[in-house]
């Protein structure tokens, strides 16, 4: 089962360098990270996401919480949670193909940000599983490139 | 003020009076306000050996250590001491020079990522990048480092921050917002813990270096006193309680004592405490205490449950912890009987699988040189040590009472380690016989800090047990690869006394058992630093001991026959 850890750090150099390095020197498997600063500018928040079948989550969250700058760690709740992923594709397409591609991405409501002669660039935002539906319906196409964001979430409601 | 002034006077709020270190090009301008200062600094010969000073120092002290390398090599040639000092939860404050800061990243003259290369072995660590940052990064250094489950902090300041003049502000309060340690173990599992040792009829403490970090010794001997528990003790753990009292067990584990050993696999509740159940204590650890209710007790919640499966956990301070457990039992109704069936087992298992070892005519047997130690300094010595088969011997045959007189690599097992840690913690007890046990292949990993022990008139006592052998990788290939000793045969040896006598300190070599007793006497007697050269027996092995991978019962060797 894949976990979402939220983890509140302090925004200081290395920071992230402390977090990456104590997973792979603990043998856990980062499946995705995205960093980004909070409301308030000396704090930042990671969003992480593990395998929690190879690796006891326990652990991983009472190691990160070693770590000195490491303010609070949520492991996020999926049903409690709004989570989101943003991915760039570039697909092979000329003239012949490019409705199609177009008309896939509209289904999808992902938006087209660039078109060349022979490659459409799709940018779409949701749920890994959404973003992995489209990257298949597109490979016969032939996907040239992705860059993935990795998963962020947030809790719903109030608080 | 200058950036390098501010640095000694953020040591001197923090309460520091002894540094360990040597100097080079961008640690210039600390060691020039140095100078002027009345800490006092001892120089010594390799940048390793301050960083075991250091820990040395606070082991036998309880005090943070302090340790200082200039950039590159000398940082670099730190990095065992702290792994060591992060292994066995040391507090070290570690000070490196580092490049300009607007030289970093361009692999400068003596550049070295030292923040980086020892991300994995500190508690935490800093690279100065604003001078006005001293006095607040060094109080939370040293906040960090001696707080909570202890260990070493790096501070790597660049030569330009140590120049730069500032506007001195001594640090104000610490805002740590992600760094708070449980003190105060939880009162309901307390409670719970008190219960479960009131009704175990076999239970047994199993205690390790948390107890002396934490100081937890009296509490830990009133629980057992009272509720009549044996209590056996990890290497880490050794002096924690008294082995002169009938409950102690000695130590367990690989080299454990038998009785240990058993008493852990048929015990009914075990209490670890400021333990973590390693793999040298827990040997196969799907059978480790097997029928035992587990109780941990431990500052750092990560360890709780990281081996093995807990039924009680209570993270806190152990001292806390264990005067909570016993003000509760206290207050419980209890049955003073309750174990007693269980002590004549532990006494059964005593007569039979008593430590002993066979004494060889000619020869002098290491263990004997550790009883003699033992007997001459009343076992009131601080005994250091590095890693391997004199380790082992001295963790057995030497009498540990108290807490803080046992200073050994115990989680890293670095030779060369037990040297310089003597010399740091004479300097902390000055009045204190602290005798080193040594190898005679891990003495020279450090062998040149006799110049520092000279130097300084830093008497302390080097036991070699002269084997001629890398002794404990020997005994491996002795016993599991069928007698090939590859390359732990040490055939070209120094004249130990003669490499003493060439430093300035006394050096004696000992070819015969009625002459080790007056050899130590005469060391401790002459106030000098003294190596004496044991030439002990080349084949010993340390028995009992339970192979890799084995349940801890399953031990070979050391039956009495």
């Amino acid at each position: 089962m894949k976990h979402t850890l939220s983890v509140l750090v302090e925004n200081k150099p290395g920071v992230l360098a402390r977090v990456a390095g104590l997973f792979s020197r603990r043998g856990f498997n980062i499946d995705s990270l995205a960093v980004g600063i909070t409301e308030n500018p000396d704090v930042s928040r990671m969003t992480i996401t593990v395998d929690a079948e190879e690796h006891p989550i326990e652990q991983v969250t009472k190691q990160l919480h070693k770590l000195i700058n490491v303010i609070k760690i949520t492991d996020l709740d999926a049903e409690k949670t709004v989570a989101r992923e943003l991915a760039l594709l570039k697909v092979k397409s000329d003239a012949k193909t490019r409705a199609e591609v177009m008309q896939l991405a509209k289904i999808f409501r992902a938006q087209i940000l660039d078109v060349s002669r022979k490659t459409i660039t799709i940018e779409i935002t949701g749920t890994f599983e959404k973003i992995d539906a489209l990257e298949q319906l597109l490979q016969p196409h032939g996907v040239v490139e992705i860059v993935r964001t990795g998963r962020i979430a947030i809790e719903r409601g109030e608080k | 003020m200058k950036g390098s002034e501010a640095i000694i006077e953020s040591l001197k709020v923090a309460g520091v009076e002894v540094v360990f270190g040597l100097p080079g090009g961008m640690v210039i301008p600390l060691y020039d306000a140095l100078y002027d200062s009345d800490l006092k600094h001892f120089l010594v010969r390799h940048e390793q050996g301050a960083a075991h000073m250091a820990d040395g120092y606070a082991r036998a002290t309880g005090k943070t250590g302090v340790c200082i390398a200039t950039s590159g090599p000398g940082a670099t040639n730190l990095v065992t001491g702290i792994a060591n000092a992060y292994m066995d939860s040391t507090p070290m404050v570690a000070i490196t020079g580092q490049a300009r800061s607007d030289l970093i990243g361009t692999d400068a003259f003596q550049e070295a990522d030292i923040t980086g290369i020892t991300e994995p072995i500190v508690k935490h660590s800093y690279l100065i990048k604003n001078p006005n940052d001293i006095s607040r990064i060094f109080k939370e250094a040293f906040y960090i480092a001696s707080t909570g489950r202890p260990g070493p902090v790096l501070i790597d300041i660049p030569a330009d921050m140590q120049l730069a003049e500032i506007d001195y502000k001594p640090a104000g309060k610490i805002d740590l917002p992600g760094y708070k340690p449980t003190l105060k173990g939880h009162k309901k599992q307390i409670i719970s813990a008190a219960k479960a040792i009131a009704a175990a009829e076999k239970p047994v403490f199993y205690a390790g270096g948390g107890i002396i970090t934490a100081g937890a010794d009296k509490e830990l001997l009133a629980i057992a006193k009272l509720m009549k528990i044996p209590v056996t003790t990890t290497l880490m753990g050794l002096g924690g309680f008294p082995e002169d009292n009938d409950l102690s067990l000695g130590m367990l584990g690989m080299h454990g004592t038998g009785y240990a050993n058993y008493a852990v696999t048929h015990s009914d509740l075990l209490i670890g405490v400021g333990a973590r159940f390693d793999d040298r204590v827990t040997g196969k650890l799907a059978t480790f205490a097997r029928h035992a209710k587990k109780i941990h007790i431990d500052m750092d919640p990560a360890e709780i449950s990281k081996n093995i499966a807990i039924d009680i956990p209570i993270v806190g301070d152990a001292r806390d912890v264990l005067a909570g457990i016993l003000a509760e039992l206290k207050k419980m109704k209890r049955d003073p009987k309750k174990t007693a069936q269980w002590l004549d087992q532990v006494i059964a298992w005593k007569k039979k699988h008593p430590l002993h070892y066979k004494d060889e005519k000619g020869s002098i047997m290491p263990q004997f040189v550790i009883e003699e130690v033992n007997r001459i300094t009343k076992s009131n010595a601080i005994l250091c040590t590095d890693v391997g088969q004199h380790q082992m011997w001295s963790a057995l045959f030497y009498k540990h009472l108290k807490p803080r007189h046992w200073i050994s690599s115990g989680g890293l097992g670095t030779m060369g380690f037990g040297f310089p840690a003597a010399i740091g913690a004479k300097v902390g007890c000055p009045d204190k016989t602290v005798i080193d046990i040594a190898g005679d292949g891990s003495f020279q990993m450090n062998i040149q800090e006799l110049a520092t022990a000279v130097c300084y008139d830093i008497p302390v006592v080097v036991c070699i047990l002269n084997n001629g052998f890398l002794g404990m990788v020997r005994q491996w290939q002795e016993l599991f690869w069928s007698k090939r000793y590859s390359e732990t045969v040490i055939s070209c040896q120094p004249d130990f006394a003669a490499v003493a006598e060439a430093y300035g300190a006394l050096g004696m070599t000992i070819t015969k058992k009625q002459d080790v007793g007056d050899a130590i006497r005469t060391a401790i007697k002459s106030k000098r630093p003294a190596v004496l050269d044991f030439r002990v027996k080349p084949e010993e092995n340390v028995f009992p001991m339970v192979p890799a991978g084995k349940s801890i019962d399953e031990m070979i060797g050391g039956h009495k026959t």
